[in-house]
């Protein structure tokens, strides 16, 4: 076959079928490897260095990732593992990697992960870190949790769950008191640090008060006034040990807070759930009256308002988004949310693919799909990755495609716009400024749907259709 | 010791008191005040110590990201867990011509995904399997490159026995790399490992169908943003016929091609040295390095070439210089008064360093801090002479380090990577990606140079800068 033929058979029915009967090979996956999650979660902590056990490009890797999503600085350290670290493991590298880290970055907690190279050897990094602090290399006290976060498990999202649910289990080690009166939100791997600081407003109107536990907000979006600082911000140390005498906890995704919901269950002696992220209207509605039932707090009017505003947004432009047919990909609790967002617009999910996702995730979504009119048409796809979703985009069309930066490839070939969504975004500015959570998000969410549709329509017009209502 | 040299060596000691001992020692080393008499080297290439923050890489990032990644026409498989592939992914701007998934794979992330089981029982079968589905869904794909991560060395899998009997089955080949992350101390030892890998398996199995006196090959330039486009254009309009580009926008057949043409044109030396030498070793090819950043640079590597060949050739060197004279002139006539005098701290890769310093220069800027990621001694002396003497040299800077340098020494722009940029821009200070070129670009040849005067600019007098005291705090 010639170029010009593999050009037009690529986008064919009978190669969807070839692409979707692979086994093994795997193209373009929407998914990370779990360190790069525990280290987004680590960086969360007052104080906390990132530390990464294993070969150091991993978390050079991991390091400029992060840092062009947010376009921020991220610190994180490695163990520099080289060939010798291989034959007779690690533990040498842990310890100079602890007591060089401390001395140079003082952190006040130090949060290690593994990457691929300690997790196949097989080192023991309880037994590393008791060593060091045998060894005096280190303070005392200063605390270490550690997570084993083997990148060929799971993915980013169980990085996050694992290292969040080592710091926990650290930090508030010990700590049992009388209750306080906070409850812990758990905003999951959410790359926008807008939803974070939305969230905590939401509760402010409320009068509640919380505990975010891993708040990278300040971290991750640091004012601009001439001073680096290495440790911005982040959930204050004490709140964090005190979090175990919270009233209750909430996950705001479910399939990266699952190990931790389930820890504390177990062990906070308090209410853990976990919910899917509050993207929508009706999302929004029921993650405040889950506060509102935890705390005995009421709904102010406040936010009722903005309720208000935010359907006045939807009732405007649903003429934009009703009918459309979407595609959308990403982690399984943002696409979840964004699903849940498109059917109470009237939009019609079809292709709905994510690279994770388990049983659960799967009938729960058929559930939702099957609450709706708007949501007959879609197929959920899991464990695929975006050559399958090329395929399902030329052989069965949509108006948009909701996911990453990594789908411009397959949206340009399709003919349709990319509305950036989740992580990572490395093609656009400050979108992770603007929440995409609670009755703003849903504002914002709007707008750049329908605006892009717009844009579209001004774009392909000829003269005669060129009009200046829209 | 000179004056220069004895303040600097103050600063960096005062800087370096913060290690522990044994730490202290070792990163001392590493950092010197240029002499240069050549006398006091800089130690490299040696293993980053733990723990310290390093910028460096893996070996699998200098194979697959760098050497082989660009080769457009071949499909390369990040073979193991989902990650290393995934941050690699279309993320060095190597900008290719051809239709993506047809006949481009530069922007794609192919990898075996490894989960628990194939660590467990070796990933050899799948690994057939996942050659065959290649083959199937991409029939253009001239070969495949096996790019190895950490777990595959560990395990214990023959990809190199899977790779001779599936080239024997597909009838294209496929290039076992063990470029597995935890080799070598950098991303150097991944250049060397994908330059013997080209060597063994594709170098010479093709012939040049027809040959001119002119022929040359670009070697190590990897088309970030366009350079090698803007290289090319410039060597055909002298007369050259380039016949190959390693890697940027590269082809299988082009880079097995290689040995028939007449010189070797070296950009990046750090990264493909070995094949040069290798060629000139067994196929008597002569190689030159050349610097194509900025017009002095190019003015000088252009007559150093054109003396290895005909007087057709060098007067239509002259004449091209000629030619481009008057507009770089413009370009240092625009923006030279506005960046005379500026000082710049660099820490990239294993070329830059000292190849971007003439383009600096031609716009009057000065540097007054170099340091390699992943450098080699020839690199370094290759550097001292183009620097002033006390200028401090900086090898596998740490985080630590590389802020209190800059704090001390208060450069007027850093030019460095993006783990590097947004420390330096919070702290107020303009700063350029050197291995991006922050999304612009090309930087190479005559039409590199005036985007890059341009980018230095808008970073240093960007009006932004001044927004940044509120008025109420002056
Ligand atoms: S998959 Fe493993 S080796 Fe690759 S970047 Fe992730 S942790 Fe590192
Ligand atoms: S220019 Fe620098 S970063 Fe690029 S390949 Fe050469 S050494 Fe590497």
């Amino acid at each position: 076959m010639s170029c010009t033929e593999i050009m037009e058979w690529v986008n064919t029915k009978e190669y969807q079928e070839l692409n979707f009967k692979r086994e093994a090979l795997v193209i373009n996956p929407p998914k990370a490897c779990q360190p790069l999650g525990a280290i987004f979660c680590a960086a969360g902590f007052e104080g906390t260095l990132p530390f990464v056990h294993g070969s150091q490009g991993c978390a050079a890797y991991f390091r400029n990732n992060l840092s062009r999503h947010f376009r921020e600085p991220f610190s994180a350290v490695s163990t520099s593992m080289t060939e010798d670290a291989a034959v007779f493991g690690g533990m040498n590298n842990l310890i100079e990697g602890l007591q060089n880290s401390y001395s140079i970055y003082k952190p006040k907690v130090i949060a290690i992960s593994t990457s691929c190279m300690a997790e196949v050897i097989g080192d023991d990094l309880n037994s590393f870190i008791l060593k060091a602090r045998e060894l005096n290399v280190i303070p005392k006290d200063i605390p270490i949790p550690f997570a084993h976060t083997p990148s060929f498990v799971g993915s980013h999202i169980n990085g996050y769950d694992n290292m969040l649910k080592a710091i926990l289990l650290n930090l508030t080690d010990g700590k049992k008191g009388s209750k306080n009166n906070k409850i812990n939100i758990i905003p999951g791997f959410d790359p926008y640090v807008a939803n974070i600081r939305e969230i905590k407003r939401m509760l402010n109107l409320m009068g509640v008060e919380y505990t975010v536990l891993s708040d990278n907000s300040d971290v991750l979006d640091s004012p601009q006034n001439g001073n680096f600082e290495m440790y911005p911000g982040g959930t204050k140390l004490e709140d964090t040990a005190d979090s175990i005498n919270g009233i209750a906890t909430i996950g705001l995704q479910k399939f990266s807070t699952m190990q931790t919901i389930k820890f504390i269950q177990e062990s906070f002696g308090h209410e853990g759930l976990s919910i899917y992220p509050p993207i929508g209207i009706k999302a929004t509605d029921g993650f405040l009256m889950k506060i509102k039932k935890l705390t005995g707090r009421t709904i102010p009017e406040e936010l009722e308002i903005e309720r208000g505003r935010a359907v006045d947004a939807a009732t405007d432009a649903h003429q934009y988004i009703h009918g459309k047919r979407f595609a959308v990909f990403g982690d399984p609790d943002e696409v979840f949310g964004i699903v849940n967002f498109l059917l109470e617009m009237g939009g019609e999910p079809v292709h709905i693919l994510t690279a994770t996702g388990t049983k659960q995730f799967g009938e729960e979504m058929k559930v939702l799909l099957g609450s709706s009119p708007y949501g007959k048409l879609a197929n959920l796809y899991t464990g695929k990755d975006l050559w399958h979703l090329r395929s399902l985009l030329m052989t069965e069309p949509v108006d948009m495609l909701i996911g990453d930066s990594h789908g411009k490839w397959a949206a340009r070939d399709a003919g349709i716009p990319l509305l950036r969504i989740g992580y990572p975004i490395f093609d656009r500015v400050n979108l992770h400024r603007y929440p995409t959570i609670g009755y703003q998000g849903v504002i914002n969410l709007i707008t750049w749907i329908a605006n892009t549709f717009i844009d579209e329509v001004d774009r392909k017009s000829d003269d005669a259709h060129f009009e200046l209502l829209r | 010791m000179s004056v220069a040299i004895a303040k600097t060596q103050e600063i960096i000691d005062d800087i370096l008191k913060v290690y522990p001992e044994k730490t202290r020692k070792k990163r001392a080393l590493h950092i010197k005040p240029n002499d240069t008499s050549g006398g006091c080297p800089v130690k490299s290439n040696m293993k980053s110590i733990p723990g310290v923050m390093t910028a460096r890489g893996c070996a699998y990032a200098g194979s697959k990201g760098v050497v082989w990644g660009p080769v457009k026409d071949m499909v390369h498989l990040s073979h193991g867990p989902v990650g290393c592939g995934h941050y690699s992914w279309a993320t060095r701007r190597n900008l290719a011509s051809g239709k993506p998934g047809v006949d481009n794979f530069v922007p794609f992330h192919f990898t075996s995904d490894f989960q628990e089981r194939d660590i467990v029982y070796g990933g050899d079968k799948r690994l057939e399997t996942i050659l065959r589905e290649i083959k199937t869904l991409f029939p253009l794909a001239k070969g495949i490159t096996i790019q190895s991560e950490c777990p595959i060395g560990l395990i214990g899998d023959d990809i190199e026995a899977v790779a001779k009997k599936m080239t024997k089955e597909m009838g294209i080949p496929i290039v076992p790399v063990r470029c597995e992350g935890f080799r070598g101390v950098s991303q150097s030892l991944g250049h060397h490992i994908a330059n013997d890998s080209i060597r063994d398996h594709v170098l010479g199995k093709k012939k040049l169908e027809e040959k001119t006196p002119y022929d040359v090959a670009l070697i190590g330039d990897y088309n970030i943003g366009g350079d090698a486009w803007a290289v090319k254009e410039l060597l055909e309009e002298i007369g050259y016929r380039v016949v190959s580009i390693w890697s940027g926008d590269g082809t299988l057949d082009g880079l097995s091609v290689t040995p028939d043409v007449k010189l070797n044109i070296i950009h990046c030396y750090r990264s493909m040295n070995y094949i040069c030498r290798h060629m000139e070793e067994k196929y008597g090819i002569p190689w030159m390095e050349v610097n194509f950043f900025g017009p002095s640079k190019i003015k000088a590597s252009l007559r150093k070439l054109a003396e290895r060949f005909d007087d057709s050739i060098k007067e239509k060197t002259e004449e091209v210089i000629k030619r481009h004279e008057s507009e770089m002139q413009k370009v240092i006539d625009k923006y030279r008064s506005r960046l005379e005098g500026k000082k710049i701290m660099l820490y990239v890769g294993g070329l830059r360093p000292r190849h971007t310093i003439g383009a600096f220069e031609d716009l009057g800027m000065e540097i007054i801090g170099a340091g390699y990621e992943f450098g080699h001694s020839d690199d370094y002396t290759r550097t001292y002479p183009m620097l002033k003497e006390g200028v401090v040299l900086f090898d596998d800077v740490t985080h630590y380090e590389f802020e209190e340098l800059v704090k001390k020494l208060k450069p007027d722009l850093v030019a460095s990577g993006i783990k590097e940029k947004y420390v330096f821009q919070k702290m107020g200070l303009p700063f350029r990606q050197m291995h991006s070129w922050d999304y612009s670009g090309p930087y190479h040849g005559w039409k590199g140079f005036s985007i890059f005067a341009r980018d230095m600019d808008m970073a240093i007098n960007s009006p932004t800068w001044g927004l940044i005291n509120p008025p109420w705090k002056e």
